[in-house]
């Protein structure tokens, strides 16, 4: 990754989502404006479904036997303001500025999972954008991918971590590539945030003035070309985990919108075509179809969920795009053992001549990918 | 109106019948006229003023067309397997250039546009003279091995046999199909062929390009012959826009040539040829003349005094360039040269990776460049100093006559 560079939600339609602050510390709002909130294991009760715009304040107990987490959401599952870790039996005030429009309350009971929805209208203070259901719906089930790339990614950033500290030169070798490909899918994403990319998968080449080289690549050129891991990379490991888990619990509250995630379906397709094609991205290791594969599963994803509301306006559109991300699927499963393994080809490997047929096959997906945020928005 | 006038027209007679006369040539010679278009007629206000050169015409326009300065040449694989898809890919570029042509921006233009979307046109050329673009599409020997086209390919259309000497790069060979850029502005040039290949994504992916900076060759009759990079003209007796007799002798295909879809259309050699710069400018004046058959001032052919004297070849060293490729040697083969220097950066060594990207039309490479290149490949004195690394030939349809065509329609319609 490159250290510099737009972020996802820079053009995107964020002014359709409202913009406010939230805080999630106690506050002593009028008992009169609170919603209750009753939060069980199979439930999530609130006293009222409607409140003036403004400051918004949740009362809420958790009557359950599990620990659960309470948010309030965008219709595309963007959170406003959350709770964590509500134990049994205790209560919390959540409070958060919100402006009109339509929102959710969730308790997700275990901390996990969809959770149980009780509407929220947040009424005056201003107009509020018209909103398409099936967009909102891809949006959220975007973030739930988004999420779940995250979860997944931890543990095997903890296998890559444990490996390094243990000074298992071959283990964390195995693990590298692996402990990449939720972030590889979702890196748009992960991006938006700004501050965590340039930590966790910043290039040697893409180092500004001052800054400490972290995160994966310095460790892969330790693993790789030192072929030596010593105290201060074991440090950069633990460091690794610990931005990691900072993207993990960051992640809900991504600006995602429709058109960022188009764009970022064709963002994907340019980390491809920049510095995976070229070699440049794993340079030691040479694990650079993994994050190729990783790439182009994460833009298809997004575009599967467009897909409903592109279709519809550019079938043709649609109709070319699932023939080129077949047919790159295609061409990419040539260079790993079977259809479900993650074992690819290393790219020191691959011809100058297959170089080029990727390249090209990048170039005749990526092309119609350009105009899926215009189809979607149309 | 008389009889006598319809059986003896006298020059006052065809004067006074006016549009009659001129609506039964086109009738007759509709092929002509509109050849006059893009072909054949020189237009002096286009070439002085970077204007628009007519896109549509009997002949594609960029072979008998004044040449221009400067050249993007690209050839393109076939990437697809859908012959409808491929077909409205040949649409597109062909309404493409079109616009190009013409000095206007690719569809919808390069700005304001959808904001969520890119702009159709990517822009570098925006506010640029048409500058004498000229786009020309060849179909390559390989390209008849797809679409079902292999019963079209032409007989004249053959694979070029290895020469003594060729050092042929694979990744600067060959090409499905290829598109020839000619303006007098690189950068017009270079945004013709960037957006072709953009539309083409998926259908077709670049397999080589090449850039050249300087006309090596005149089609404009009387013009100064441009001078190569080692410092010589050479082909001063190349075939002139203006000499209609000689284009349909040695370029146009004509009826009855090969397939009737190639009537109008020509073929194309391209050749990147290296030359061994240094070594060149470490030889003596005198080895270099005789090495051409010309002197180096003024370009006049040895014991002559002007470049378009015609050369006693004679004269000149058994093994001089231009006896061998004179037509007088080669049983009066002609060839339509059009080809640019190139110089693309060094080669690793401190040398220049320059040259000439020979370029030749003709009616038939058997009966053209092929003699003509067994011969100079034999026996050329410039052969010490040259080596061709890059090589092609297409077939070069016929001109898209007007707005309602498209490039090789001819080719894919059943009845051409």
């Amino acid at each position: 990754m490159r250290a510099v560079r737009l972020t996802v939600t820079a053009a995107a339609t964020a002014a359709a989502l409202t913009a406010l602050s939230a805080c999630t510390a106690k506050s002593d709002a009028k008992d009169g404006d609170a919603i209750q909130v009753t939060a069980a294991d199979s439930k999530c009760e609130t006293s009222a479904k409607s409140v003036p715009a403004g400051h918004v304040t949740l009362k809420i107990e958790n009557k359950g036997s599990k620990a659960t987490e309470v948010e309030i959401l965008f219709p595309d599952d963007r959170i406003v303001s959350e709770k964590e870790n509500i134990g049994p039996g205790t209560k919390y005030t959540l409070t958060a500025e919100v402006k009109a429009g339509a929102y959710e309350i969730a308790c997700r009971p275990g901390m996990k999972g969809h959770g149980v929805r009780q509407k929220l209208t947040v009424t005056g203070g201003g107009t509020t954008a018209a909103r398409n259901p099936k967009l909102d719906a891809a949006v959220a089930q975007y973030r739930t991918y988004a999420q779940d790339q995250a979860d997944e990614t931890l543990p095997k950033a903890e296998t890559f971590v444990k490996a390094v500290k243990a000074g298992d030169l071959d283990a964390a070798k195995k693990a590298y590539g692996l402990s990449r490909l939720g972030w590889e899918r979702t890196e748009p994403v992960a991006e938006s945030f700004g501050d965590i990319d340039p930590k966790v998968d910043v290039r040697e080449d893409g180092l500004e003035d001052g800054q400490k080289w972290t995160g994966w690549h310095r460790l892969e050129k330790a693993l790789w070309q030192d072929k030596k891991i010593g105290a201060e990379e074991k440090a950069l490991a633990d460091q690794l985990l610990k931005d990691l888990k900072d993207w993990q619990g960051r992640v809900g509250k991504a600006e995602i919108t429709p058109t960022s995630m188009a764009n970022g379906a064709k963002e994907l397709l340019d980390e491809v075509a920049t510095g995976k094609v070229t070699g440049e991205e794993d340079r030691y290791a040479h694990t650079d179809l993994v994050d190729f594969k990783g790439n182009v599963e994460g833009a298809q994803k997004a575009y599967e969920l467009l897909k409903p509301v592109a279709a519809k306006n550019d079938p043709a559109l649609a109709g070319e795009l699932d023939r080129q991300f077949a047919a790159l699927d295609t061409l990419l499963d040539k260079y790993r053992k079977d259809k479900t393994s993650y074992d690819f080809v290393s790219y020191d490997k691959v011809t100058k001549e297959q170089r080029k047929e990727l390249s090209d096959a990048v170039n005749a997906l990526a092309e119609p990918l350009s105009k899926l945020a215009a189809a979607v928005v149309k | 109106m008389t009889e006598t006038q319809e059986n003896n027209p006298s020059r006052r007679s065809l004067i006074g019948w006016g549009g009659a006369g001129l609506a039964l040539g086109a009738a007759v010679a509709g092929g002509a006229v509109a050849m006059a278009k893009a072909g054949d007629d020189v237009d002096p206000v286009a070439a002085e003023t970077g204007g628009a050169v007519e896109f549509h015409g009997a002949h594609q326009a960029g072979i008998a067309t004044p040449v221009q300065d400067r050249l993007h040449f690209a050839a393109f694989d076939v990437k697809t397997e859908d012959r409808d898809a491929f077909i409205a890919m040949l649409k597109d570029w062909t309404a493409a250039a079109r616009r190009m042509t013409a000095g206007k921006a690719v569809g919808e233009g390069a700005y304001g546009g959808l904001a969520e979307a890119p702009p159709d046109d990517t822009g570098e050329a925006l506010g640029l003279k048409p500058s004498r673009l000229t786009l020309t599409i060849g179909f390559g020997p390989s390209f008849f091995d797809k679409f079902g086209l292999a019963d079209r390919r032409p007989e004249a259309l053959v694979d070029l046999p290895k020469f003594p000497g060729d050092n042929l790069d694979r990744t600067r060979t060959g090409g499905d199909l290829c598109v020839q850029a000619c303006a007098d502005d690189p950068q017009v040039a270079v945004h013709a062929i960037r957006n072709l290949a953009r539309i083409g994504f998926g259908k077709v992916a670049i397999r080589w390009s090449q850039l050249g900076f300087g006309k090596t060759s005149s089609t404009t009759p009387d013009a100064q012959t441009p001078r190569n990079l080692m410092g010589f003209k050479d082909g001063t007796r190349n075939i002139a826009g203006t000499e209609t007799d000689r284009l349909k002798k040695f370029v146009w295909v004509g009826e009855g040539d090969g397939p009737a879809w190639m009537t109008g259309g020509s073929y194309l050699v391209a050749r990147r040829i290296r030359m061994n710069i240094e070594t060149w400018d470490r030889t003596s004046l005198q080895e270099q003349e005789d090495v051409f058959g010309r002197d180096k001032r003024e370009g006049a052919p040895v014991g002559r005094a002007k470049e378009h004297d015609a050369p006693f070849l004679k004269a000149m060293k058994p093994d001089a360039h231009v006896r061998l490729a004179h037509p007088d040697s080669n049983n009066g083969v002609t060839i339509l040269r059009r080809g640019y220097s190139f110089t693309d950066g060094t080669d690793g060594l401190g040398r220049l990776d320059a040259g000439l990207f020979f370029l030749a039309y003709q009616q038939d490479v058997r009966k053209g460049f092929i003699p003509l290149q067994r011969r100079l490949s034999a026996q050329d004195a410039l052969n010490e100093y040259i080596q061709h690394v890059g090589s092609a030939v297409f077939a070069v349809p016929p001109g898209v006559r007007d707005s309602g065509d498209w490039w090789g329609r001819t080719l894919f319609s059943k009845e051409a």
